[in-house]
Formats: structure tokens, sequence, C-alpha cells
């Protein structure tokens, strides 16, 4: 059955999708466990992990990409794979990883296919289409490359372009799959400002997928910090962001200071190049502090003659 | 600052998606004049001329010494089979073809069309089946050939499965070969058409059956092209707007088989029909693939080859699928020269 159509930046009822006992994985592979989570209603979760730590498999998971071998996922309380694939579509939005474009295909007609869970087959394309197309455009600045074919914009622009494909899809809640890879940090600052701003504005709830941990701690409600197919550690990014979390997630040793413009934590890597300019330092001022020696004992052996 | 300052509309919108529908408009309409034209060629005009007022007699009923046996039993079923043959390779070769985003994976380049010729050939040498049996074989062999592709190519992705079928191609027409040397002569005669494809013994039945099996097939092709624009994104997102992509893929499967088998049972695989139309439709529409230009651009490489090889030597009638097979191989080296130069496929 057709939800009735809401725009862009109306408030809404937030959804909650949660996990509980989930174990993904291909094949044989077992890769996410016996694992339980709830992406809390209408906030901005954002998933972080190292490498192959299952953050991706768990997004795919949570949005019925991946059929799990045990456990369910509901979405406000039903199971998702136990709805029409075509109606979770109208409630739940997925932007994969490297999504690919279809040859020769223009932007607006992109951005259209968003609307396809809302069309069947006495529903056709209507004004309702159009306004939702319209206002994805506008959200994320992408209206001016509406007749420009994919092929010819830059990785920021169709990076914006897919995430208004997703936007258009007008669903209650919106998961990301990395959707800053390939983007330059100011590309990266506005595909997140875009995405926070409409979670604000629509109240969604919103899962991200996220490499850059100082952008996830200033952008997550809820930072999700992930291992070896297992939640570690989740909450307000202030409260679990650590030196001690990083050095066990990402076996890295970190300081942990308050990020200067909004006081969020923001992690500063030590690594083997900061011993090395450590130590170059102290013998500059081992050195500075000899030559101040030598100084002093100058001008005591003046004072002595 | 807002998220919503520009002035974006819905208006502004259904403005921007109606400019390049009213270009594909023109384009098929274009293509539709082309195709009619074709048509009117092949029948009024060759080895024997036709004024169009005696053409519409003999439509209506009225019998002309000589002419009439010519174009109603001979040039029209010929070139109406040609239109319908052409129309179906160049829909399944595009549904191949967008659905495993390669433009070599044409169902006669993947072994689908030689899989129809090879049971068809074995059902008469072997079994001795005439008339429509023939066809039925045709269509079973090609969803067999279908089958087996796809069970040995599971998990290898696109490019497994066109590397398995054009093995399985090279293997069906060493079947087909091997069985017209074991066919007696008026046999082998017969049989040559399921090796490039021929209208030459095209009659009103032919017509008939490929018409009726297509008028089938449309309703599935109008899901199959919704679909196949879901898939055209990829699986992951495809299924996040909603699209059942196996049951999609399935449904595909079948309806490109079925598209390459039916042509193929009434005119043998006429070459690289289906592995042409695609890619040219293609281009036709600025990149974007589109299976109804595809139908037409298939009718009309048919009707253009068919007139070619009825009237390109004096007194021989060549079977259309040498034309097409002669046009087809520099096409397949230009494919492969542009779409090394742009680094994408067709």
């Amino acid at each position: 059955m057709p939800k009735p159509h809401t725009p862009l930046d109306l408030q809404q009822q937030a959804a909650t999708l949660s996990a509980r006992g989930l174990s993904l994985g291909y094949g044989d592979r077992h890769i996410v466990e016996d694992l339980s989570a709830e992406l809390p209603a209408g906030k901005v979760t954002i998933i972080v992990g190292a490498n192959a730590c299952g953050k991706s498999t768990l997004l795919r998971g949570l949005a019925r990409l991946l059929k799990p071998s045990a456990g369910v996922v509901q979405l406000n309380g039903t199971d998702i794979h136990k709805v029409p694939t075509r109606e979770l579509a109208r409630e739940l939005g997925i932007l994969p990883q490297t999504p690919t474009a279809p040859d020769g295909i223009s932007v607006s007609d992109l951005v259209g296919r968003g609307r396809s869970p809302h069309q069947g087959w006495f529903r056709q394309w209507t004004a309702a289409d159009d306004d939702a197309v319209a206002a994805a455009l506008s959200v994320t600045g992408t209206a001016e490359l509406a007749g420009r074919s994919i092929d010819e914009l830059s990785g920021g622009q169709r990076q914006r372009v897919w995430i208004a494909m997703a936007l258009a899809q007008e669903t209650d809640v919106l998961l990301l799959d990395e959707p800053t890879t390939y983007l330059d940090l100011a590309h990266q600052v506005e595909v997140l400002d875009v995405v926070s701003e409409l979670n604000a504005r629509r109240g969604i709830t919103v899962a991200i997928v996220l490499h850059d941990l100082n952008l996830a701690a200033r952008y997550a409600d809820h930072l999700v910090a992930m291992k070896g197919g297992a939640i570690v550690a989740q909450g307000a990014p202030g409260e679990v962001l650590t030196a001690e979390l990083v050095q066990e997630v990402f076996g890295l040793e970190s300081v942990v200071v308050a990020d200067p413009v909004v006081g969020t934590p923001m992690v500063v890597p030590i690594g083997r190049r900061a011993a090395l300019l450590a130590d170059a330092a102290a013998q500059r001022l081992s050195g500075l502090a000899g030559a101040a020696t030598q100084e002093l004992v100058q001008a005591t052996k003046g004072v002595q003659a | 600052m807002s998220v919503l300052d520009r002035a974006t509309t819905g208006a502004w919108v259904r403005q921007q998606r109606r400019a390049p529908r009213r270009r594909r408009a023109w384009l098929m309409g274009g293509m539709g004049v082309l195709v009619f034209a074709l048509l009117a060629l092949n029948v009024l005009l060759g080895s024997y001329t036709v004024t169009i007022p005696d053409f519409f007699a003999m439509l209506g009923g009225q019998t002309i010494p000589g002419a009439s046996f010519i174009v109603m039993e001979n040039k029209l079923p010929q070139a109406l089979l040609g239109l319908l043959a052409g129309a179906s390779f160049g829909v399944a070769g595009a549904v191949f073809q967008t659905m495993l985003r390669n433009p070599l994976a044409s169902p006669d380049i993947i072994g689908i069309s030689y899989g129809a010729s090879a049971t068809a050939v074995a059902a008469v040498v072997l079994l001795g089946v005439r008339g429509a049996g023939v066809s039925v074989a045709a269509i079973v062999g090609a969803l067999l050939v279908a089958l087996l592709i796809t069970l040995l190519a599971r998990g290898r992705g696109g490019t497994g499965l066109i590397l398995v079928g054009i093995g399985a191609a090279a293997f069906m027409q060493a079947a087909v070969t091997f069985l017209l040397s074991r066919a007696d002569i008026t046999n082998a005669q017969e049989l040559m058409v399921w090796l490039t494809g021929s209208l030459n013994s095209a009659n009103w039945e032919r017509v008939t059956i490929l018409s009726v099996a297509l008028l089938l097939l449309v309703p599935l092709l109008a899901v199959g092209s919704r679909d196949l624009r879901g898939l055209a994104l990829g699986d992951d997102t495809a299924a996040g707007l909603g699209f059942n992509v196996p049951r999609a893929r399935l449904l595909l499967t079948i309806l490109g088989v079925l598209l390459a088998a039916f042509p193929t049972a009434a005119a043998g695989p006429i070459a690289f029909v289906a592995f042409l139309s695609g890619p040219i439709a293609k281009r036709l529409n600025r990149g974007e693939p589109s299976l109804p230009l595809s139908a037409l651009v298939g009718a009309a490489i048919v009707l253009a080859a068919h007139f070619a090889a009825v009237n390109a030597i004096p007194g021989t009638s060549l079977p259309v699928g040498v034309v097409t097979g002669a046009l087809g191989a520099p096409f397949l080296l230009w494919l492969l020269i542009s779409s090394n130069r742009a680094n994408q496929g067709g």
C-alpha cells in the first residue's frame, strides 16, 4: 500500500531499525556473529572500525541486501525480510559503497530512479514524483547538473547525485555506506552537512559507515565502533571516543583532544614519525639548553673574575 | 543557510525530464519510417518490380497473374519475417547486453542462438522431425543451452558467463557442421538455413507463428524493461530500490532466450543481428540503452541485409545471414577499438 506523499522538509514520526542476534556472512565465511544493536530513532548513527571489521556487512544486513544466517532485523518492530521488497524500499533506503551508473544516463533521470519503489503497475510518474526529485536535487545542490550526463561529472558531483537519488526515495531510514569515499575534504564535509541538515529537518533515522574518525565524532549523535564483527563500544562520541578505544579498535596510539571548533573529540594519531620528530625536537632543545648553560658558565666566570 | 534556498520546482524537473524523451520519440519515429521504407523496398523492388497500385490490389485479394504468387507467397512473407525476426533478435541482444553490462553478451555470441540451431538440426537429422516440431526443438535447445551456460558460469560473474558462452557457441557450431555432414543431400540443402539464417524459405505459417509468439511476449517485455532499468544500477542499488533482483534476472534471462529462440526457429540464427542492434541503438540514443529502438534497428538491419542478399548477385538469392555476418565482423573490431579508447563497453 503506498504511503501518503511526504515532502522532504516535513517532520515525521522517527523510525527505528534494530538488529537482534544477527549473524551475517558470505557462504561459509562468518563476518558478523550474534550482534544486537539499535539505531536511535531520528538520530545520526555513524559506524567506524578498521578495514574488514564487518561494518559494511552490518549495513548490508540492516538494509536486507544480505540475508542473515541467524537473527532478525526489525524496522519499527517488523522483520524486514517479511515485508515485500518494494514496500520496504519506501521506508528504508540504502546507498551502496560504489554504486554503478547506467551508461549515458542523465542526472535527472538517475535521481528519478529513486522514485521507483513509489511506482507500480497502476501508479505511474506523477507530480509528487517531480516534487520529490526537485527537492532532492535542490538539497544536494545538484539542480544545475540536472540535464547533464553522469559520465561528465566529477567524483564529488557524482556522489552528491547518488545521495540525491537516495533522498528522492523519501525513506524514513537512510543507510549510507562510505558516502565520502573518493571525495576531497571539502566535499566530504559538504556531503555530511547535507545528510545532517536533512536529519534535522525531517527527523529521519540515518546510519553511515565512515572511515574518518574526526568527521564521525563531529557528525554522529551515536557512534558505533566495531572490531572483528562485534560492537566494541557505542554511545555519544564525547563519551565513547577515547585513546583507549582507538588503540583497541585500530591498534593505533593516539591522543584524543577537544576539536577546537565545536569541542567534539578529535583523534591525533601518534605513529612512528611522531617519535622521530620528538627526538629531533628534544635534541634541538638539549642543544639550546647546552648553549644556555655555556653562556651561564661564561657569565658566572665573568662575575667571578 | 537553508538547504532549500534554490527554487527548484517540480514543474522545472518535469521540463528537464521531457527534453530527452521528445528526442527519443523523434528518433523512434525516424527509425519507424526507415523500417517501413525498407519493408516496401523489399516487397516492391528488386528482382521483380511491382507498382504500388498493383500491390494494394493484391492485398485486397485481387489476383494478378505472375505477380501475385511472387509477391504474396514470396516477397511479402519474407519481408515480414525479416522484420519480426530482426526486431526480436534486436531486443534479445539488448536485454542480455544491458543486463550483463557487456556488448559481447548477446545471444548469438554466447551460444544461445546456436543452441537453437544445433537442436533443430539434431531433431531433423537424428529423429526425422519435420515442420513445427523443428521449431519446438529449437526453442527447447535454446533454453537448455542457456541453463547449461548459467550453471557452468555460476559465481563467475558476467565475464565468466560470456567466456563459457563463447565456448558453448563454438561447440554448437561444430555440432551443426558434424550433423550436416551426416545428413542426406536433400535434407542438407534445407538444413543450410540453420548455419547462417535465411528468409528464403519464409511462408505465412512461419510469419503467423512468430507474430503470435512475439505478441505473447510483449506484456512480459513491459515488466522486463522496468526491471532492466533497475538492474542497470547494480544489484545492491536495485535491491535497495525495491527490485527483486533474482526474480528480475530470471525473468529477463528467460525473456532474452525466448526472443532469440523464436526467430531462430523461424529463420535460423541470422548472424550478428542481436549483437549489432543494441549498441547501434545505444549510440543513436546518446548512450542510453533502449529496447524499442533496438527492435527497430534490428528490423532495419535484417531488411537491408535481405535486400542486399537477394539482389547482390543476379539470379542467386544469398541467405541473409551471409550479409549480416559480413557486417558483424568489422563491427566487432570497431567495438573493441572504440571501447578500449573510451575505456567502456559499447
